[in-house]
């Protein structure tokens, strides 16, 4: 109490005494340390760091030190140690699919208990559905999404005009897709391939775009519990028919595991004249492809789909009322329109809110570049990413069978069944 | 006998800093890995408890343990052999006066001073289908289809093989150059009066007097066989289906990417029993022909 | 010796000299096959990346890829990093490992097989293994994330105490015995007497060290997660394992620079570094 009432009056204090006291009232201030992770290069951490430096020159009581902290792996690990070693962060960004991690963990505490107005409560409304799937269970919200992400289909323009296809139309159908793939697909003297029709990568997280496909299929593949999945449902298996037919039957696809990191190369060095891949490459293709090319959604069959992906904000347990409070009102202030309109034009990642999208910088920036708005319009498409207990074994368990489909080591459906009994037993002890 | 037992006090304070930080990171944590592998995972609230060979009833039933363990033999009999052969070939060649001798050394030593974890991109460039360097050079001589060498079961493991035959050779390449070096030339000269042909001499005398070299190297290869994992990370993550995954790697999956790290301790013990096994069994098997001095 | 050898035996002068032409062919191919990696790495790094898959005389250099990666992540403090962790593993391996070689080579005492036995079990398991439980204790010691962690598993080496004891076994007793008739202490005796003389082991092992922790990756990996702590190795791995697909160009560039200091130093110093492995008796 008495800290708190110390912490009111040297807040009190910096707003009258001015700036010269700026840098001793700082250190009176509440002070939260926060961990951040970026998954597409130096550009997103400059960002990141210049938002927090101008929240913290607009808010002289609070002082936050944000700490880059690697890949989402890296993140993870890092708070769960610190957590263990009683020293957790206050505030960290985090995978939205890690939530029943962290909550199994028990590190991590609601949103709810510091946006109590119903002011908060509407402002919590006003994030697009899609990514609050991942963000809410049991009622409550425990993530704020900020980094977050979802896959798009780009198109090299120039093969379409070269197969006689129209450049302006994107297939629409899983069917077209496998007729469009049919005419782009290239064969030399020798008849070997040297321009594949699709690229669907599956190396290292697969489930991720298959995710794609079983959307597409009309089913889900896990509960918004956490605790059950559905891997064995034939909509599943039937979706990966269809990307194993890919390559087998239509021969449109490259075979085997088609590597993700590679995928945009592929496609600038016209080895795929389709690609799907996250909109965080947006920059990359818009900066190096060397021809003209289209984004586009991915395509439908029984309907439209995608999953979402990327990173949340979490509040860690262990910390003090002061410092949530200040964490929950930095979060609010850094997803407001002006800031997330900033962070989607620097780095590709989706403006989480609709109302960044009313800003004048995005509005400029979307009628310069349109193919920024396809993410966004997919969204109302799109479904949390799979996340489960125990979220890396469960999509290790998934990932490994995709695989084996993928690679003929298995048909899909018995793959499928494998999974799911693993998964089962995993998950039992959560129900 | 009071001389005697300044020199054992001496003795023994001249070891202890170093035998302190032995047993706290190796033979500590080496019974301690023994002494977890019966305890649960302590997750969230509920602590770690006692449960038997419960984790070893699991890894008995765990067919990636199998697959991995499996994956690890055939990387070590994919390496090992390779990779000596390799590097005898290249010690006679640079202990030759040979010319440019100077580049074919440093080409060979090379990759012991790049990190594994940094060529393993490289290497992912080249395997590359398509466009990646392995096949573009096929398919402009040979005229060969595109191959998916880490996307592939059947292939993914020996594409991880070579990568790490290219690392290790030039680096056991030294130690043998070493041993030729010191191999008496007249020996050597003798042999050739007689009328012996290269051949003849390098495997009656070149090879069996290198033989505590290769005993040396062997059991290093043997270690590296399920130490070195770095390039998996990059290469293929120890796909597709744990086609290329390693004992090692599996162990940092279980422990660190799952947080399971009771059962990361059983799988450690298995490792820790084999590399016992193996290298009681390399030194009875070499004890016989190894060359004392 | 070559020369000396056919010299008396003329008529197979010519068969040699195919059987020559052969190796040198052969060493050659190996050699080219063997440097590939590092010529592509650094075709790669002075080219724009629309090159990076094709290999043209004529292609445009550029700088850009190696500002590009510097600009990218914080190289400077992962070099920093990486300087002070293989510096404190040298200096701990160094001291450790000489005052117990020195006693297993030179003094008799109860328990020294046993334990030297013990010194020898950790060639074969080494920490590199014992990840789980070496994180568990520095959890417990407060250091994860830390440089000294990543260190501190490192320096009492088995191979070290193993390599400086057989040194030591080499130096004549007799200089042993007239540094003390001098009366000089059992610490003055091993560095006026034995550390002289084991100088190429020290430089061939530091060179072995050196190398091998400067390229290390798993335990670094698992044990740090701040820019602070981080090796280049990792910060390598983090910065090339990016959502965005991989830049060889970039990657290749930032590959060169953190390998760079490694590399220079090598071909500078390859014939020393050659030899001291040859003198100091590794074989």
């Amino acid at each position: 109490m008495l800290k708190s009432m110390l912490m009111k009056a040297a807040a009190t204090a910096t707003l009258t005494t001015g700036l010269a006291l700026g840098t001793w009232a700082s250190a009176q201030a509440v002070e939260l340390q926060f961990f951040f992770p970026v998954a597409v290069g130096g550009k997103a951490a400059d960002t990141i760091q210049a938002l927090t430096d101008e929240y913290v020159a607009n808010n002289p009581g609070v002082k936050i030190d944000a700490v880059y902290s690697g890949s989402y792996q890296d993140t993870i690990a890092k708070v769960i140690t610190a957590s263990r070693g009683g020293t957790p962060p206050q505030l960290s960004m985090a995978l939205s699919a890690d939530m029943f991690t962290l909550i199994d963990e028990d590190l991590v505490v609601p949103f709810d208990d510091y946006l109590k107005s119903d002011e908060d409560k509407a402002w919590i409304e006003g994030f697009y559905p899609a990514f609050m799937e991942n963000s809410q269970t049991g009622g409550k919200t425990y993530g704020i999404p900020f980094q977050r992400s979802t896959p798009v289909m780009y198109w090299n323009k120039e093969a379409f005009k070269e197969a006689g296809l129209d450049p302006e139309t994107p297939p629409a159908t899983w069917e077209e897709l496998v007729e469009f793939g049919k005419k782009l697909t290239k064969k030399d003297a020798n008849g070997n391939v040297t321009q594949w029709g699709v690229r669907i990568p599956s190396s290292g997280f697969p489930y991720w775009l298959f995710q794609g496909l079983t959307t597409q299929n009309d089913v889900i593949l896990a509960n918004s519990e956490g605790n059950k999945t559905n891997f064995d449902d034939p909509k599943v298996a039937e979706a990966l028919q269809y990307l194993v037919d890919l390559s087998t039957k239509h021969g449109v696809m490259e075979p085997g595991i088609v590597e993700w990191g590679a995928t945009p190369k592929a496609f600038f060095e016209r080895q795929a004249a389709i690609m799907w891949t996250t909109t965080g490459n947006l920059t990359n293709v818009r900066d190096n492809a060397p021809f003209e090319f289209g984004v586009a959604m991915l395509p439908a069959n029984k309907r439209r789909g995608a999953p979402t992906g990327g990173g949340n904000f979490y509040l860690f347990k262990g910390a003090s009322e002061e410092q949530l409070t200040a964490a929950a009102d930095f979060v609010k202030w850094i997803t407001g329109p002006e800031q997330a309109a900033k962070w989607t034009i620097a780095t590709g990642y989706v403006a989480p809110r609709p109302d960044a999208w009313e800003t004048e910088a995005m509005k400029t920036y979307a009628a310069e570049f349109p193919p920024a708005t396809v993410a966004r319009d997919q969204l109302e498409f799109a479904v949390a990413e799979l996340a489960t207990y125990q979220n890396q074994r469960i999509t290790t368990f998934f990932n490994d069978a995709l695989a084996a489909a993928i690679t003929g080591q298995k048909d899909a459906a018995t793959a499928l069944q494998e999974a799911q009994a693993q998964a089962d037993a995993v998950l039992a002890e959560y129900r | 006998m009071l001389i005697r037992s300044r020199e054992w006090v001496h003795a023994w304070l001249l070891l202890l800093p170093a035998l302190f930080f032995l047993f706290a990171f190796t033979h500590v944590p080496a019974v301690m890995t023994l002494w977890n592998s019966f305890y649960s995972t302590p997750r969230g609230r509920r602590p770690a408890r006692f449960i038997g060979i419960e984790n070893y009833e699991r890894m008995i039933g765990d067919p990636v343990f199998w697959k991995v363990l499996g994956n690890n033999l055939w990387f070590a009999l994919g390496t090992i052999p390779t990779s000596i052969a390799i590097a005898i070939a290249m010690a006679l060649w640079v202990n030759d006066r040979l010319a440019g001798r100077g580049f074919v050394r440093m080409a060979y030593f090379t990759p012991t001073v790049l990190p594994l974890i940094a060529v393993a991109n490289i290497w992912l460039f080249f395997y590359t289908p398509g466009f990646g360097l392995i096949d573009q050079a096929a398919s402009t001589l040979f005229g060969w289809p595109q191959t998916n060498w880490l996307g592939d079961p059947a292939t993914a493991l020996n594409a991880v093989i070579v990568v790490t035959v290219w690392k290790e050779a030039g680096f056991f390449m030294i130690f043998y150059l070493a041993a030729l070096q010191a191999i008496p030339p007249s020996l050597v000269e003798a042999a050739k009066i007689e009328g012996a042909g290269r051949w003849t001499i390098f495997w009656r005398i070149t090879f069996p007097l290198m033989m505590p070299t290769t005993l040396f190297v062997s059991i290093n290869a043997v270690i590296n066989s399920f130490r070195l994992v770095d390039h998996i990370f990059i290469l293929t993550n120890g796909g597709p289906d744990n086609a290329s995954s390693l004992l090692l790697f599996y162990i940092y999956e279980t422990a660190f990417k799952y947080w399971e790290t009771g059962y990361g301790a059983t799988l450690t013990v298995a490792m820790l029993a084999i590399l016992c096994a193996l290298a009681i069994g390399q030194f009875f098997f070499f004890d016989r022909r190894v060359h004392y001095k | 010796m070559i020369a000396a050898a056919d010299a008396p035996a003329r008529p197979r002068r010519r068969r040699f000299d195919l059987d020559r032409a052969l190796n040198t062919l052969a060493a050659w191919a190996l050699a080219l096959l063997w440097i590939l990696p590092l010529a592509f790495a650094i075709w790669t790094a002075i080219h724009p990346s629309a090159y990076e898959a094709r290999f043209e005389l004529l292609a445009p250099l550029t700088f850009e890829n190696f500002e590009k990666a510097w600009g990218a992540a914080p190289f400077a403090r992962y070099f920093l990093n990486t300087f002070m962790l293989v510096t404190l593993i040298l200096a701990g391996q160094f001291l450790l490992c000489t005052l117990a070689a020195y006693a297993f080579a030179r003094f008799a005492f109860p328990g020294r097989s046993i334990l030297f036995t013990l010194v020898l079990l950790q060639l074969l398991v080494m920490p590199d293994i014992l990840i789980v439980e070496n994180y568990k204790t520095m959890r417990i010691l407060g250091l994860v994330d830390t440089i000294p962690a990543i260190a501190l598993p490192y320096i009492a080496s088995g191979f070290g105490i193993f390599l400086l004891r057989q040194t030591f076994l080499t130096v004549p007793r007799e200089l042993d015995e007239a540094a003390r008739i001098e009366g000089a202490t059992v610490l003055g005796i091993l560095w006026r007497v034995y550390i002289p003389l084991a100088k190429p082991t020290y430089l061939a092992y530091g060179l072995v060290s050196v190398s091998h922790h400067w390229n290390n990756f798993l335990w670094p990996l698992i044990v740090t997660n701040s820019v602070d702590t981080r090796p280049v190795t990792v910060g390598l791995s983090i910065f090339s394992a990016i959502d965005s697909g991989i830049e060889w160009s970039v990657i290749n560039a930032a590959t060169l620079m953190t390998s760079g200091p490694l590399l220079i130093a090598f071909l500078l110093f390859q014939r020393q570094f050659v030899q001291s492995f040859m003198r100091a008796g590794i074989k």
